[in-house]
């Protein structure tokens, strides 16, 4: 087993062995014009200070990082702290990738752009950025997502987005992912696609990690600042992987520091039943991208379920498939019960509602915080807030709005 | 290397003609219409067949093949099933078969099984729309092991620098792909596609073979001059809808296509076949 590096991917998108470009041929050149100016944009200083400043002004960074003081006594053991992306404009971690992604678009001349969305916090920091910058703004969405997300449709429609349903497959983010893509091979000269997710052909995964690695930065200078070092395990929930990956990056090359990527573990551990690919999966190519995937013995996707909108994704970021094979990053699961029952534990003993992805995090958290001592740190990213989710909750619990 | 494919193409340059290229869908509705469905075409002298796997998220494909796909996974075809149905078909009479399939169906069987199956099944090549020539160079000297084709894919995007090594890793003729997608621009794109042709056959002696948009027999003149064949998909797959909407039998949508090939058949060759 190798030991993982943050030097990562190469030239042609690996992450080790994961990653690369499986892609139509109609799409690599805006691939390579991408990843070329990418790396143009990095290198230009007023294209980075525009980026701080719009993160500092209108995102609203730093982030706070908090302590979960009262999380922590509930659960005794390690002290909890937890990295408020749900603090950003927009509600969630979204939003770090979007401004960043919109002012490429910018820097490449393109007027339109497209996305997609699963529980939509995506969709609406697309809609932002672009009403932010002037850019025409179309975004895809499952139409069962849209059932279970009718606020963030509004909202993304109010920004002046145009959400497109999807009604192939399962009507769910994939579908929403595959034909996204395929907009893109018909609109690529004059279309950016603003991938949400750490996944995709390369050069998305390192483009979104970058942009997202702002969270796991500011949480080094954070608990230096706070507890004089860095913290004992870092924990993230990962659908695609974005909020994990920009959680973990700065901190890959951190022995001592503990990472902990949490999946959607649905139901149980039947195919069909969750969306956890890095612990039930196989390697496999899925939207352009060489990663652990669920699929069947014949290579068709699997179906995948989870409370969360936001997770229910067959596969998942190749950079997250890197860790696990160098075994730098531990990868679990929880329940979309312990998500529910965490979503409501922290909202009476810290009056936050999390998002129910980030749910999935905290509950592993919580359980990890009882394996150690009161002296360990551990940060939990909580990558967005749950208004999104109240109206799914209060259904599944039985309650009315 | 002469290949089931390349001494199609030899033939056809000989006698001055365009090759005609279906491409059906395993499986929709069921595999038994589809061996039909090869029959037929076989009997109205098309040059070679493109047989789709289903895959559950073709980004590569359009909404039309996407559907058909779709239709046929309902009853959980499975890749053995088609390789079974494709060795089911008569040696003599049957065009050159070659496998559009997603590499995510590739790899998950292992590529090695895959090629040494197919070309058990009676396969002459393989298309893998999502395995551009960057990550084709091993499965390409896989698919040359075995004395088969590997076909790429040249996008209106793609960069002449590009071509080169695109080119690389291919076979049996060269995918062109006529347009980039959308419906509204074919005229303009029609005219770079055309250049395309032009500079495309300074750079190999492969056969170029265009595909997307390509639907009528008057689509076919423009290109005899500097193609070597045309590719229909859409136009053939998009009958079988009428069946899953229970507007028209098998047998009459088997009749239909039929009639459409013998037509893109006259117009490709240049004669009333």
């Amino acid at each position: 087993m190798s030991v993982a590096t943050k030097n990562v991917p190469d030239a042609s998108g690996r992450f080790g062995e994961f990653g690369r470009r499986f892609v139509p041929e109609t799409l690599m050149h805006a691939l390579d014009e991408l990843g070329k100016e990418y790396e143009r944009a990095k290198q230009d200083p007023e294209f980075r200070q525009r980026l701080e400043l719009l993160l500092r002004t209108y995102v609203g960074r730093p982030s706070p990082l908090y302590f979960a003081e009262r999380l922590t006594e509930h659960c005794g053991g390690a002290q909890i702290y937890l990295k408020r992306e749900d603090l950003n404009h927009t509600g969630a971690h979204k939003i770090n990738n979007t401004i960043g992604q919109g002012l490429l678009t910018l820097r490449m001349g393109k007027k339109r752009v497209i996305a997609e969305t699963g529980a939509g916090q995506h969709g609406v920091a697309t809609a932002t950025a672009c009403a932010r910058f002037g850019l025409e703004c179309v975004v895809y969405m499952g139409e069962e997502d849209i059932r279970r997300q009718r606020l963030n449709v509004f909202n993304m429609r109010t920004l002046g987005a145009e959400v497109r349903p999807v009604t192939s497959g399962s009507r769910t983010l994939k579908d929403a992912t595959n034909e996204a893509m395929r907009d893109w091979m018909g609109s690529v000269e004059s279309t950016h696609y603003i991938l949400g997710s750490a996944v995709g052909p390369h050069p998305f995964p390192m483009i979104v990690r970058d942009f997202q690695s702002v969270i796991g930065s500011e949480t080094r200078e954070q608990c230096q600042e706070r507890i004089g070092r860095l913290p004992d395990e870092v924990i993230a929930c990962v659908g695609g992987g974005s909020n994990a990956a920009g959680m973990f990056y700065p901190f890959v090359e951190d022995d001592g520091v503990a990472l902990t990527g949490v999946e959607a573990g649905g139901l149980g551990a039947e195919p069909g039943q969750h969306a956890s690919p890095l612990s039930y999966g196989q390697p496999g190519i899925l939207h352009g991208s060489y990663s652990y995937v669920l699929q069947d013995e014949d290579g068709q996707t699997q179906d995948v379920h989870s409370v969360s909108a936001g997770l229910d994704y067959p596969g998942v970021g190749p950079e997250h498939s890197y860790w696990k094979s160098t075994g730098r990053v531990q990868y679990t699961t929880s329940s979309d019960q312990d998500a529910i029952e965490t979503f409501q534990t922290v909202a009476r003993l810290e009056g936050i509602l999390p998002a129910v992805e980030s749910s999935h995090a905290i509950a592993h958290a919580m359980r990890a915080a009882k394996q150690r001592s009161s002296e360990d740190v551990i940060v939990v990213c909580l990558s967005g807030r749950g208004d999104k989710d109240v109206a799914e909750v209060a259904r599944l619990t039985g309650q009315e709005i | 290397m002469t290949t089931a494919i390349s001494s199609t193409f030899e033939r056809l340059r000989s006698e001055g003609r365009l090759a005609f290229m279906p491409f059906v869908t395993a499986g929709d509705p069921d595999l038994t219409a589809t061996v039909r469905l090869i029959r037929e075409l076989a009997g109205k002298n098309v040059d070679l067949i493109e047989v789709g796997f289903p895959y559950s998220d073709p980004i590569a494909d359009g909404p039309v093949i996407q559907a058909s796909y779709t239709r046929a996974l309902e009853h959980k075809l499975t890749v053995r099933q088609i390789f079974d149905a494709i060795a089911g078909l008569p040696k003599d009479g049957t065009p050159p078969l070659v496998a559009m399939v997603s590499f995510a169906i590739i790899f998950r069987h292992g590529p090695e099984t895959f090629v040494q199956e197919a070309k058990e099944a009676g396969f002459a090549g393989f298309i893998v729309p999502d395995l551009p020539g960057d990550e084709a160079t091993e499965f390409f000297g896989l698919t040359q092991k075995h004395g088969l084709d590997l076909v790429q894919l040249v996008a209106p995007t793609t960069p002449r620098e590009r071509v080169k090594q695109v080119l690389a890793s291919c076979s049996g003729f060269v995918y062109c792909i006529a347009v980039a997608g959308i419906t509204g621009v074919r005229e303009q794109v029609a005219e770079n596609l055309l250049s395309q042709l032009e500079w495309l056959r300074q750079e190999t002696d492969l056969p170029l073979a265009v595909g997307f948009g390509i639907s009528r027999p008057e689509h076919v003149d423009p290109l005899r001059e500097r193609a070597d064949g045309v590719i229909v998909g859409s136009g053939i797959v998009r009958h079988f809808q009428r069946v899953a909407d229970g507007e028209a039998d098998v047998d009459a949508v088997l009749e239909q296509i039929g009639a459409f090939a013998g037509e893109m058949v006259a117009a490709a060759h240049g004669s009333e076949e």
